[in-house]
């Protein structure tokens, strides 16, 4: 209940159509449990005191129920659906608001995957329990309450021994649901991996052809398939084992009180048509006895849901704007005092002891293998973690202390992978600045060399992008990021590695582009290539999170350090090769 | 502001980000389609189905005969007599029928499932087998998702069909048939009376269902809608940091999240009014029931009336008329959901390899490894013209760059040497083999190909390396893997070689992938190798180390190799420089610096960049 209650804010406000949908459940319960009343009345009133005058009245009597019950029914089920959907409309807003404000720290030990399926699968369990099983565990206990009572009512010892059956029913209920909730589990897992399998293959379909691994894939296949179909046929062994034992007990009940009620019936104990209401009656106790089990794993299933949303939903904000945060203009200063970082608490650091200090417009070249940490420094100028010990300062003001949105604002980032949305081009290239006009967009295009490819598209900018739209090559996204980034017109640019997986000549083409874009600009280049930052005005060697070299291209080349050995190494045929006259 | 400017103002929240519309999930009924779908019944047809079946009809008639046991017997004939005895034979007579309706309803249960599960299974597996055979052009044109979803999700739709819809549909006609009769023969008039109720009852399965389905659709739509939305969201979370368009986003997503709330209200609505008009049918036939059926008991048996047994049958058997007939419209949506289904994996099934094997053809044995392109010309579509009566030889054990833009025909020679496509005009040979007439499996057996992305499955390091010889022993793929220098990095790794990895976990690096795949390529122990941009995604320092692996690995073999670097195609013995799918130049590096031709053009501007500077 107390996870529950943490969630109250999104369904307490509503709480009023729950109310309601329980008056009308109320309403409609009693109403059910009428009708075999009538039945007895029917036999007993007017067959066998042949009132055949009465008949009127009752089918009257039954009419108006029938109506109101129709009415009682509709609105148990529409306000009780209403309040789970609208509880959850507000708990997706506030999913995805406090999404976008969790940190690159969770996202690191987060998977994808997961997130949807809470935001997915776990967002339905809760409604459907906020929507259904709640309410459905009280008719439950309604229908079976009223049942009883009238059962009893009409006679104690038939009552008795219809009953006798009932503890066995719970007790293979329960039997029952304990069994088959571990078996759907192992369902759903089987065919998570049936699903990875196959994912897996055809995504690494060229792989398996060049292999020629076709029947071995085949096999593996089968095996997984197998897999499935045994679990599910396990599941149907349980249901065979466990349903018709239900079944069965419950028809047991009606046998029993064929036999008892005949007898009494025969001795004059009790009337016929309380004898057939009866029959009636036993399966209004019977059919929800049956569905008792699956409401209460219902409820459990529930909170477990509504356990998984609190954890995103009280995930720790790790980077959080404060109170006193300025909203001043960024020049582009970007210093680096003893700066230290750990990503998490038993890594080695990913950044240690690091200084360094450009002025706006100047920039700084990052070279070194993977891991190095040369894109955790870039990620600390945009806050998007917070540095151990030491300091980040932009303007000399730590970077906490600027508005998140002034300081991303300034900062135009390009990753290696270029990420774009399912938009058009021109959207994706306003995406940092939805309001840039036309002339922004296309003057961004034009300074990041994609202009002219864009333009020899069907649809020019509208051209649609992602999952709907067209295939792009590597180097064209490449320059679309570039352009998004631009578009901003950020005093501080970052280029992560931005043009390492696109060919020779694009490359060439896109260097040209973004010397002409980090004129005037703070820019921060990471790079394997040394022709990417060879031109700027540091450059920082790093290994294992340190820096072990810094200066200028033309002191490192001589410097008889690691720098050095990559430049010979791709450059070691550039005298031979330049030094060719010119045919 | 202009007129769509305006429009476009107006629904701002919903144009930040397009996403595929669901298609229709259904289709009319094709019962051509239908057959083919009834033929994977076949294997079954003397077993599970017929058993089900059988079993199915007893419990069916054992429903249908208690109702008039307890009504008709027991009251009209045992209780009215007053006679005791016989109500102690009804009762135990009715319990030894439950208890035959019992053992019915467990093999059933069992039976159907076994029915419907195997039949999944055959189409699943016949399914994944047929796409597994098919070519490059077939996987070309589709993404991988969009395969996945055929295999897993459509099939999966028919699961319920092929479980209880067949059994259930059988069983729903004999009920409602015999309730039918049976009612009819208890009493024609009462019977006639109450039918009234039975066009009622179809009208709204099918009408107002139909409604309510199509506003579940539209709920679908918009959740699909919803999720791609969240997906992508999640993907891209680093970029809308970066950009601090969190609140855009979130604007967009209320917008989403708020469609998605009207739809679903709007298909509640509907869906709650099915119920209580099935309710109101059911009622106004009890109210025919009580007020006819009572006239006829007060005018008695003896005057064509009815007895209160017979009256009390009714009462029950019109309880039993809505299940079957509400079932049967289910069935029916059902089976257009399934046409939907199995017309989309049909289309996979009727799709044949492009690349296909010659009836006759034969296994290569052993070969040196000789590749020779007779002029061949390919294109990958109308359009665009890939290769331009291309001829070239590659002796055995030479290793020989291709060079060129992108877009200039590398990768399709290497396609061509692997068979993936065949060439449109001209041929390609292996030691003087026409490759069309040659086994697949054998020639690509002797094929090695290493890409710039190795795809690594899931599974541990050792079932990875081994996937290019899955019979190799654990010392084989130890051995291939210190070979190239893989070993050191593996032993690092908590558990060595049975470390679990996955394609999307990061636990390997991309120097570390690329080991992986060269020891996977020289378990295979291939003739030919094929590196297409094998190390362009490395940094320079553990391209160092690669390096010695490489040149291992090349050893002895014939060798294929895409690259821009310089300093990869330098070694190669010959290279052949390619534009618009022609070779334009080709010689060894000495030769083509020389002629100070394109190539010398290309690689110089490797270089140029220093000096734009």
């Amino acid at each position: 209940m107390e996870t529950f209650k943490k969630l109250k804010d999104y369904f307490w406000p509503y709480k009023r159509f729950f109310l309601l949908s329980l008056l009308f459940l109320f309403l409609l319960t009693v109403i059910t449990v009428i009708y075999p009343i009538i039945l007895q009345q029917t036999i007993d009133s007017v067959v066998f005191k042949n009132r055949y005058e009465l008949i009127p009245y009752i089918s009257g009597v039954f009419l108006f129920l029938m109506i109101i019950k129709g009415f009682a029914t509709f609105y148990h089920q529409y306000l009780g659906d209403l309040f789970g959907i609208t509880a959850v409309y507000k708990l997706r807003d506030g999913l995805y608001h406090k999404l976008q404000k969790l940190s690159f720290s969770y996202y690191d030990n987060a998977k994808t995957g997961d997130i949807m399926s809470r935001l997915t699968a776990d967002v339905e369990g809760f409604r459907f329990f906020l929507s259904f099983g709640f309410a459905e565990l009280l008719r439950i206990i309604l229908l079976i309450t009223i049942s009883l009572g009238v059962m009893f009512y009409f006679s104690v010892p038939l009552a008795l021994v219809t009953m006798a059956a009932m503890p066995f029913l719970t007790i293979v209920v329960f039997q029952f649901d304990k069994r088959v909730h571990p078996a759907f589990r192992k369902i759903r897992k089987s065919f998570g991996k049936l699903n990875t399998r196959v994912q897996e293959n055809i995504s690494g379909m060229h792989t398996v052809k060049s292999l020629s691994r076709e029947d071995f894939e085949i096999d593996r296949f089968s095996h997984s398939n197998n897999d499935y179909k045994q679990n599910y046929l396990n599941t149907s062994f349980i249901w065979s084992k466990y349903f018709p034992l239900m079944e069965f007990i419950g028809n047991f009940c009606a046998v029993a009180l064929l036999a008892y009620g005949g007898f009494l019936v025969i001795n004059d104990k009790l009337s016929l048509g309380a004898l057939v209401a009866f029959f009636s009656l036993v399966w209004y106790i019977v059919g929800p006895l049956m569905n008792l089990g699956f409401v209460i794993n219902q409820f459990s299933q529930a909170k477990a849901s509504a356990e998984r949303l609190l954890e995103i939903l009280e995930a720790k904000e790790n980077i959080v704007e404060t109170k006193q945060a300025i909203n001043q203009p960024i020049q582009g200063h970007v210093t680096f005092k003893n700066v230290t970082l750990t990503y998490a608490t038993d890594n080695d650091p990913a950044l240690k002891d690091i200084s360094f200090n450009v002025t706006p417009g100047k920039s700084i070249g990052l070279i070194g293998s993977t891991g190095a940490g040369k894109t955790s420094i870039t990620q600390l100028i945009t806050r998007f973690y917070e540095p151990d010990t030491g300091e980040v300062l932009i303007d000399q003001i730590p970077v906490s202390g600027f508005q998140l949105k002034t300081l991303r604002q300034a900062i135009g980032f390009v990753l290696q992978e270029p990420f774009l949305f399912s938009a058009t081009i021109r959207e994706n290239i306003a995406y940092g600045d939805p309001n840039a006009s036309e002339e922004q967009i296309i003057d961004a295009a034009k300074r990041s060399q994609a202009h002219d490819f864009i333009m020899n598209m069907p649809n020019r900018y509208n051209t649609m992008l992602g999952e709907r739209g067209m295939g792009l090559s590597g180097g064209q996204k490449q320059r679309i990021a570039i352009a998004r980034a631009i578009c901003i017109n950020p005093k501080i640019l970052v280029l992560d590695d931005a043009t390492s997986a696109v060919d020779m000549e694009t490359e060439f083409k896109i260097q040209q582009a973004l010397r002409e874009v980090m004129k005037g600009r703070t820019s921060f280049i990471i790079a394997h290539r040394i022709s990417s930052l060879k031109h700027a005005d540091e450059i920082l060697v790093l290994e294992g999170g340190r820096v072990i070299e810094r200066g200028t291209h033309e002191f490192l080349i001589n410097n008889k350090g690691a720098y050095q050995r990559i430049y010979e190494i791709q450059y070691q045929d550039k005298d031979e090769i330049m030094k060719r006259p010119h045919a | 502001m202009s007129k769509e400017q305006q429009t476009k103002e107006k629904h701002n929240h919903l144009q930040r980000f397009y996403y595929t519309q669901d298609q229709v999930i259904e289709k009319p009924f094709n019962w051509q389609q239908m057959r083919r779908l009834l033929i994977y019944l076949k294997p079954y047809s003397k077993n599970y189905l017929p058993a089900a079946m059988l079993a199915m009809l007893i419990s069916t008639l054992i429903r249908l005969i208690v109702p008039i046991l307890i009504g008709k017997v027991a009251i009209d004939i045992v209780i009215s007599n007053k006679n005791i005895t016989m109500l102690t034979y009804l009762v135990l007579g009715i319990i030894v029928l439950y208890l035959i309706n019992y053992l019915a309803n467990v093999f059933r249960i069992k039976w159907v499932n076994m029915l419907g599960q195997n039949v999944i299974y055959d189409i699943r597996q016949h399914l994944f087998s047929h796409v597994q055979r098919l070519s490059h052009r077939f996987f070309d044109s589709r993404s991988a998702g969009s395969i996945l979803v055929r295999i897993m999700n459509d099939i999966n739709s028919l699961q319920e069909l092929f479980t209880n819809g067949i059994i259930n549909l059988l069983m729903d006609i004999v009920t409602l048939i015999g309730i039918i009769v049976i009612l009819f023969v208890l009493s024609p008039k009462l019977a006639l009376a109450i039918m009234i109720i039975l066009p009622l009852m179809f009208y709204l399965t099918t009408k107002l269902r139909r409604k309510i389905r199509r506003s579940w659709q539209q709920v679908r739509i918009q959740q699909s809608r919803m999720n791609s939305h969240l997906n992508e969201a999640l993907q891209g979370m680093r970029i809308t940091q970066s950009f601090s368009q969190e609140l855009e986003n979130a604007e967009y997503f209320h917008g989403v999240n708020s469609d998605n709330f009207e739809s679903w209200r709007e298909a509640t609505r509907k869906s709650a009014m099915f119920r209580p008009f099935v309710e109101m049918s059911n009622a106004l036939g009890t109210i025919i029931l009580i007020s006819y059926g009572a006239h006829l008991i007060l005018l008695g048996p003896e005057n064509g009336g009815i007895g209160i047994g017979t009256f009390v049958s009714f009462a029950f058997f019109i309880g039993m008329f809505w299940d079957p007939i509400s079932r049967l419209g289910q069935m029916y949506n059902q089976m257009l959901m399934a046409m939907a289904a199995s017309e989309r994996i049909f289309e996979f099934l009727d799709e044949r390899p492009n690349v296909k094997e010659k009836e006759n053809a034969y296994a290569f044995t052993d070969i040196e490894g000789q590749v020779e392109f007779d002029k061949v010309s390919f294109s990958y579509d109308e359009k665009r013209v890939a290769l331009q009566e291309i001829s070239l030889t590659i002796e055995a054990g030479e290793t020989v760059a291709l060079v060129g833009h992108t877009g200039s025909g590398k990768s399709t020679i290497a396609n061509l040497i692997s068979r993936f496509y065949d060439p449109v005009k001209g041929s390609v040979k292996m030691d003087g083999h026409d490759l069309r007439n040659v086994r697949l499996d054998s020639l690509r057996q002797k094929i090695s190909i290493v890409l710039q992305d190795t795809f690594i499955f899931s599974g541990t390091i050792m079932e990875n390396i081994r996937f290019g010889r899955p019979n190799a022993t654990d010392d084989e793929v130890r051995q291939a893997a210190k070979f190239v220098g893989a070993d050191d990095f593996i032993n690092r790794m908590a558990n060595g070689y049975e470390t679990e990895v996955e394609e999307r976990g990061n636990i390997l690096s991309a120097g570390e992938r690329q080991l992986l795949s060269f020891a996977r390529a020289l378990l295979a122990d291939p003739r030919i190798i094929i590196l297409d941009e094998a190390t362009a995604s490395i940094d320079t320092e553990t391209e160092i180390k690669i390096q010695s692996a490489l040149a291992k690995l090349l050893k002895k073999r014939t060798a294929i190799i895409i690259a821009h670097r310089l300093s990869t195609i330098r070694k190669a013995d010959k290279i052949f420089v390619l534009e618009n799918g022609r070779i334009i130049e080709s010689g060894n590096h000495e030769e083509l610096v020389q002629k100070q031709g394109k190539y010398y053009g290309l690689i110089k501007s490797q270089f140029q960049m220093l000096d734009v500077i």
